[in-house]
């Protein structure tokens, strides 16, 4: 990652908290990373590793009576989304940064047109007529690439397909033109084909419009195909962060290397040999083990491990990593004496 | 569409036809004369012989009920021996008593009833929840009668500001209405309530909030519209409900109405008139029960592409 | 910090330990709920006061005494007198003898008809489930009080025949629920298990169904009482229910109406009664609902 790239997203020391029966539970730790202008940026995690709760942490989508959102800083193009409050949110939402969902069958609203839904943001935001937002809906279909798209205005969501569906969603992110399109596991829910031409969708997209994407998935195929940088995700913390190509060459982190070797990998000469799986299970949020909280299932783990949870150091240019196997001998020694 | 209200017509044919079979017997297989009995005060021996005779009581059951049948299709539902009307002719004056009785309860139901669920469930558990749900249980605990003596004693005869009874204007109509579709209104307060609070944890709300509506936006332009469906369906068959509650409404209150009409066949012993006015209510039952699978297509796009789909 | 460790426990006779546990779960369920535990404490103060009765009430429910017409309440009568001078406490404490009788019974009865044909017509389905559906459908288009009115018409006004009415009233309602309540256990694994094992139809649907219906039966009769309580004081207010000189919390409101004016609380005493019986009724229904079968819910 360029030091001096223009980023339309900054985000420092992001942390969420939850309040319930068993106290204050805080799903996201001090997470910081950026997302440059036009870049595709990856978050990946197993599942209860934070990244959804990242996403709604920056719209603003958390339920703030039992939820609490903390940040340093949320700089989205010259806007600290950290400092305002949740009605200067609303109208950032779906203006500037918007998002597409993992469900496609279940987040549009079954009982009106698809073209209505889709036109929405535009209604809110920029106030226009209906006849005026039926055009650009139209304009939209066609550039997400929904077949007949003047037949498809008026339908109902039922009648789309899947696919159909999540490009109609996509439409609906990206007519307010926003600065930043999260999209949460877009394609999980879709079939493999159909998968494919989503993420075409969305690269090409990013190529001819020029969006910021941050793309959340736990599918490594996907980050490694579509991603400009990648941010590892584990236990709400972010634990390794570097430029895609890095990424998968050099990976630092016990936990994203288990990752990387347990993809099975087509050139494969021993296919007896047992696919390698992480032992152990993600810890829960509520009784972290104290220090690191990957060390349970670390088969490097050191003493200082269990002592101190490392912080996020640099030890290559652009590349990020939470571990203290990593950490020079001098600041191992510090942290074991202090 | 016009396939599914179709079907819908048929299916609901032989649950009327089967209602008149379980009527006809329970009222017409009686040990007793039923004549006999209507005529108590009057009871020479050759005037019974003649009536029966008119009424064909000898014939066999099936005949009897056969015949029944096929005067109700032509309107005919029979003579009262008592009163010496046509039945069908008692019904028709009495019905749009207990229409407009029906009607104004409804819109009291719906304007409480549904402003009074929506309120709860966007303040759920706040004191504006509490309140109403207490009194919808109440409305669905009072008993009709009671709550009807009561407000007549304190609006009618204590107050002053309605009349007692009677039904010779549109003020006659107000304490009825109330007293009726109090009940109702929690049914609905309940129902509204709990719909609203599954709906807004759908994924199209959050979808909904994703695109920066205002909270007040995302409940008219997408909840609602889903979580009153049920709402809606719900309504049309509170008609058997109403016309229960009627009976006893317009029992206190004195309004000549169907359910009057039901009482006094009974304390009467009229027969032919209690089948015929519980025949009509039970008819108007399951029309309410169509309107509602009709307008319960009508609002949700979904089920209208599914032909005769059975709901529930 | 705590470490997860995982271990797993010696797997003894799970039947009981499931059976003990969802007892004991639903029973603190139910404890923790305070409505549902103030509506059984009423409806036990209930029983209590009907059973005793003559031994509770200040005075005798059936003497007449001219001179103590229409009291307003007072320390004597707490509640005041009636038009023939009897004591309106006495005659509410009496009126609930037939009252909780006749909330209790023709629920039982409606919800034992109910359960056979549902289960019936939930597991063995074809011509049988489309007969009783169709039988149920009807009995529910009647509105409820018009039905009974028939069947009181009928069979006559008396106390038993108000059992029947009522319980014609309720049974398609019950059936209804056990039947989508068969339908569904239907499916499950352990039933396909004792069918291949050739265990008969009837063996099936009374072993393994019925027993797993039990919780939804027991809320469905506790929440069947209110109804019928209602049900059978509108049919005696109407006077084609309990006759005199029986007398129902129904008949009591009802003999009341024509004093309405000078002694209103001859009418409304009686029907707070029922309210509040209903009431503690519909609560420990609730409780029991959410405490066992949450699933019914809405």
């Amino acid at each position: 990652m360029a030091v001096s790239a223009d980023n339309v997203l900054r985000v420092r020391n992001l942390s969420t908290e939850f309040h319930g029966d068993r106290g204050n539970v805080r799903v996201l730790e001090d997470v910081s990373f950026e997302v440059g202008r036009g870049r595709i940026v990856g978050l990946v995690g197993e599942s209860g590793s934070g990244k959804t709760v990242t996403a709604l942490s920056l719209m603003g989508l958390v339920p703030t009576p039992p939820g609490k959102v903390s940040a340093e800083l949320i700089d989205l193009d010259g806007i600290d989304l950290a400092k305002l409050d949740a009605d200067g949110l609303r109208r950032i939402r779906g203006r500037d940064v918007t998002m597409v969902f993992q469900e496609p069958m279940t987040s549009l609203n079954p009982v009106r047109r698809v073209w209505e839904q889709v036109g929405e943001p535009l209604r809110v935001h920029r106030r226009l007529g209906w006849r005026e937002i039926r055009g650009r809906v139209l304009n939209m279909f066609e550039m997400v690439g929904i077949p007949e798209p003047k037949a498809r205005l008026d339908a109902f969501p039922y009648q789309l397909s899947g696919g159909l569906r999540q490009r109609a969603m996509i439409a609906m992110g990206l007519i307010c033109e926003p600065k930043l399109l999260i999209a949460d596991e877009p394609t999980t829910a879709l079939d493999v084909t159909t998968q494919a031409q989503i993420l075409r969708l969305m690269v090409d997209l990013r190529d001819r419009v020029g969006t910021s994407i941050i793309m959340i998935t736990h599918d490594l195929g996907i980050i490694a195909e579509m991603c400009d940088t990648v941010n590892v995700m584990y236990a709400g913390q972010i634990v390794e962060q570097a430029d895609v190509f890095e990424l998968f060459d050099r990976p630092m982190h016990p936990y994203t290397r288990g990752l990387l070797a347990s993809i099975p990998k087509a050139t494969e000469k021993r296919t007896t040999r047992r696919l390698p799986s992480i032992p152990g299970i993600v810890p829960d949020l509520a009784k972290l083990p104290g220090g690191c909280r990957f060390r349970l299932r670390c088969e490097h783990a050191m003493p200082i491990c269990q002592r101190r949870e490392p912080g996020l150091i640099e030890p290559g240019e652009g590349h990020r990593v939470r571990c203290w196997l990593h950490e020079t001998e001098e600041a191992v020694r510090q942290a074991e004496t202090s | 569409m016009l396939m599914f209200v179709t079907k819908r017509i048929l299916i609901s044919i032989p649950v009327l036809i089967g209602i008149t079979a379980i009527l006809f017997v329970m009222l017409n297989v009686i040990p007793g004369d039923p004549v006999a009995l209507m005529m108590r005060e009057h009871a020479s021996a050759d005037v019974i012989a003649r009536v029966r005779a008119q009424m064909h009581l000898d014939d066999p059951v099936l005949t009897r009920y056969l015949r029944f049948l096929a005067a109700a299709l032509q309107g005919d539902l029979g003579h009262s021996i008592k009163l010496n009307r046509s039945v069908t002719q008692l019904i028709m004056t009495a019905f749009p008593n207990t229409l407009i009785l029906a009607a104004a309860a409804a819109a009291v139901s719906w304007v409480i009833g549904i402003p009074a669920g929506i309120l709860s469930a966007v303040r759920r558990d706040s004191l504006v929840d509490r309140f109403f749900m207490g009194f919808s249980l109440l409305g669905v605990s009072v008993p009709i009668f009671w709550s009807a003596l009561l407000m007549q004693y304190i609006f009618a005869l204590k107050l002053g500001w309605l009349p007692v009874s009677g039904f010779y204007g549109p003020e006659y109509v107000i304490l009825p209405a109330i007293v009726l579709g109090w009940s109702s209104a929690g049914v609905i307060a309940r129902l509204t309530r709990s719909s609203l609070l599954e709906v807004m944890h759908l994924d199209y709300i959050r979808t909904a909030r994703a695109k920066g509506l205002r909270e007040i936006g995302v409940i008219s332009h997408h909840a609602l519209k889903n979580a009153l469906i049920p709402v809606v369906t719900i309504m049309a068959i509170q008609v058997a409900g109403l016309l229960s509650g009627a009976v006893i409404t317009e029992a206190v209150f004195g309004i000549p109405g169907l359910g009057r009409l039901s009482v006094s066949a009974i304390q009467a012993r009229d027969m032919p008139l209690l089948q015929g006015s519980v025949l009509f209510a039970t008819a108007l039952v399951i029309l309410g029960n169509l309107v509602a699978d009709i307008l319960y297509s009508i609002l949700d796009p979904r089920v209208r592409s599914h032909l005769g789909k059975a709901t529930t | 910090m705590s470490q997860s460790t995982a271990s797993i426990a010696e797997p003894v006779n799970l039947e009981d330990i499931r059976a003990a546990s969802f007892l004991r779960d639903a029973t603190t369920a139910f404890r923790r709920n305070r409505l549902a535990m103030v509506g059984l404490l009423f409806v036990i103060l209930l029983a209590l006061l009907a059973i005793f009765a003559p031994l509770v009430s200040p005075y005798n429910p059936y003497i007449v005494d001219l001179d103590q017409q229409l009291l307003p309440p007072s320390l004597h009568h707490w509640l005041g007198t009636d038009n023939f001078g009897r004591d309106v406490l006495t005659r509410i404490i009496y009126g609930a003898r037939i009252s909780l009788v006749v909330g209790i019974v023709p629920s039982f009865i409606s919800l034992v008809i109910g359960t056979v044909m549902g289960i019936l017509s939930g597991y063995v389905g074809g011509r049988t489930d489309f007969v009783v559906m169709r039988l149920a459908d009807m009995m529910i288009a009647f509105p409820s009080l018009l039905l009974a009115m028939v069947v009181m018409y009928t069979l006559g006004a008396n106390l038993f025949n108000i059992f029947i009415a009522l319980a014609l009233v309720g049974w398609a309602g019950v059936a209804r629920v056990v039947r989508s309540q068969t339908l569904a256990l239907k499916e499950k694994e352990f039933i396909e298990a004792a069918r291949a094992n050739g265990t008969t139809q009837s063996t099936v649907m009374a072993h393994h169904i019925f027993p797993n219906v039990v919780p939804t039966l027991i809320v469905l009769f506790s929440l069947s009482i209110p109804d019928a309580i209602m049900w059978e004081s509108s049919l005696s207010f109407l006077g084609v229910g309990v006759q005199p000189p029986k007398s129902s919390w129904g008949l009591l409101v009802s003999a009341g109406e024509d004093y309405l004016f000078q002694a209103p609380m001859v009418a409304v005493a009686p029907g707070v009664a029922i309210l509040l019986a209903v009431l503690a009724f519909n609560f420990v229904g609730d409780g029991l609902r959410d405490a066992l079968d949450p699933s019914m819910k809405g």
